[in-house]
């Protein structure tokens, strides 16, 4: 049981990595400076780093199967990654904000996932926290920079702040295997990271001269419709699927194949 | 000093292959010809990060996406630094920028041809990198120093890339059927526009003469086409791919490998803008270029405020 929940737990958090790195992969070459083409392509190879050290971890922990079975060769509704990762890039604030957003939340739960009493994880989260740490600094001076910078790039990221807040909230939701995992510390309590988070989210956002998020991050998505999208479940938007269309393509089109 | 005496000075310098820097004079065209070479030289490497690109999400491994992604970004960073190195002669970014999505100045033809399969990734590796290493290695000598001293990053990187397109290749070529299918019709694709890379024949080539002469450049397109068919030809057999040229054969007196013709008019068609895909890497750019206006004035508007607050009052 608990194997089970480690491996869910794994399968999340390279989940995670792999769908936000990849989506940030679709700036490559089309960025609206080459420096910041450079940088966002830097932290999409971070991610996609990060994802492989987690999915080769669940391999061995599965037996039988390799980082790119998982990545490859698993349905949407297995993919356990939050919803706000794969939601489409939109424009560069909503871009940014998303990935401050996501680095903010990477940022804290590393922090704590060092303490892991899995040295595996502890491993993986120590060596990518160094990364996310630049991410959440570059992520952050953007936020700052369209917050503070021009009349149309406030207003877009007031737009993407409306568009996105309601997908923060899942972060701070557990399912029943970040539950599991972190009642035996190996996963971590995201109840003690929603204060960190939404601190952080406050201060960046003073210093961007952009008014505090409303309230807190909404753990569901329209709830009152009945309709309840959970990533970490598998109940995901339609974009994920369209995000596998292309990333299995090859793999599912030529089955067994070396590349 | 006079205008003879200067250029006493520089063509000294060419002769005892010292390199010319920023600050060095120069002749106009000496500058004019390294402001084309240089900013085309950019450009390229900037377009040239599309037709790859098209395949970062879709790439088959986790590995395969991880490399894939890293060779597309040192692209945009060999931009980066021939921009810069072409900046010493006195134009800015904006100016070449303008020059590219205006039509004004070029990039390779190369980028204009689509990439239709995952195969494509290795055959711009190997033959397009290959091609562009041949050209790169001897501008590593070239007389003007910030160019030169680019170069040497730039081909570093471009051999580890050319390794790894011919390895994607070579796990392609020793897979199922339908992979050495798609490895073999990469080739026929990019065999011939690969020799294109190296430009018109000596005899047509306007600026070849000139160029060698100020030790810009060191040997002569047909020079440098002539190695690459010996070298590639060779691999290909490694590949047990077959180069799309009946007329490519060994010749024993020469040494060389005989090799057919090329399509000039297809070449001309292309660099003259009606490639396959001229029109949609030209859009690409304009639309990164156009949509990142806001971005950039945000960033330059919050620089501008910074400054302004660092800057105590005068009392």
């Amino acid at each position: 049981m608990m194997q089970d929940s480690l491996i869910d737990y794994t399968l999340h958090l390279a989940d995670n990595s792999l769908i936000m790195g990849h989506r940030l992969s679709e700036w490559t070459g089309h960025g609206p400076i080459l420096e910041q083409d450079i940088a966002i392509s830097n932290i999409a190879l971070d991610l996609i780093g990060q994802s492989r050290n987690f999915y080769q971890y669940a391999a061995q922990l599965k037996g039988g199967v390799t980082e790119d079975d998982l990545a490859y060769l698993r349905d949407a509704t297995e993919f356990k990654n939050m919803l706000l990762a794969e939601l489409p890039n939109g424009d560069w604030a909503k871009t940014i904000l998303k990935l401050f957003f996501f680095s903010t939340y990477q940022y804290y739960l590393y922090q704590k996932l060092i303490g892991s009493t899995d040295t595996q994880l502890s491993a993986i989260a120590e060596k990518s926290l160094k990364e996310v740490t630049y991410h959440l600094r570059w992520s952050s001076e953007w936020v700052i920079r369209l917050g503070d910078g021009t009349e149309e790039s406030k207003k877009r990221i007031e737009k993407a702040l409306e568009e996105l807040w309601d997908y923060t909230g899942e972060m701070f939701l557990p399912s029943e295997y970040e539950s599991e995992c972190a009642k035996n510390k190996i996963g971590v309590d995201l109840g003690f990271l929603k204060e960190d988070w939404m601190n952080k989210v406050i201060q960046i956002f003073a210093e961007a001269t952009l008014p505090s998020p409303k309230g807190e991050p909404v753990p569901t998505l329209r709830e009152g419709q009945g309709v309840r999208l959970n990533g970490k479940e598998g109940k995901h938007t339609e974009h994920l699927q369209e995000i596998l269309n292309d990333m299995q393509y090859l793999q599912r089109t030529y089955p067994g194949c070396e590349w | 000093m006079s205008v003879q005496e200067l250029e006493t000075i520089f063509d000294n310098k060419l002769e005892r292959e010292i390199r010319i820097e920023p600050k060095d004079w120069m002749p106009d065209n000496y500058r004019k010809n390294l402001i084309r070479m240089i900013s085309q030289h950019a450009h390229s490497e900037i377009v040239g990060m599309l037709p790859e690109g098209n395949w970062i999400t879709r790439a088959p491994s986790l590995r395969r996406k991880a490399t894939l992604l890293a060779k597309v970004q040192d692209e945009a960073g060999h931009g980066l630094y021939l921009y810069a190195a072409a900046e010493t002669m006195g134009i800015s970014r904006e100016e070449m920028i303008d020059q590219l999505l205006t039509g004004k100045a070029k990039y390779s033809s190369i980028f204009n041809y689509p990439t239709l399969t995952w195969a494509d990734i290795g055959a711009i590796g190997w033959l397009v990198d290959g091609a562009a290493i041949m050209n790169q290695v001897p501008l590593c000598r070239t007389s003007y120093g910030p160019y030169a001293r680019a170069m040497i990053r730039v081909c570093k990187e471009e051999s580890f890339h050319q390794r790894q397109g011919f390895e994607i290749l070579l796990t392609l070529c020793r897979g199922s059927k339908e992979q050495k299918d798609m490895a073999q019709d990469a080739l026929n694709r990019w065999w011939w526009p690969s020799l294109m890379m190296f430009g018109p024949n000596d005899d047509n080539s306007p600026h070849t003469a000139q160029s060698m002469k100020w030790k810009i450049k060191r040997f002569t397109n047909d020079e440098l086409r002539q190695k690459f068919v010996d070298i590639c030809t060779e691999q290909a057999k490694v590949l047990g791919l077959a180069i799309p040229d009946k007329d490519l054969k060994w010749n024993e007196e020469k040494m060389h490998y005989d090799f057919g013709e090329i399509n000039w008019e297809e070449f001309n068609n292309v660099v003259n803008g009606n490639g396959p895909c001229n029109k949609e890497r030209m859009a690409a750019r304009i639309k990164a270029h156009e949509e990142g206006a806001w971005v950039r004035e945000a960033a330059l508007a919050y620089s501008e405020k910074k400054k302004q607050r660092q800057t105590p009052t005068a009392a």
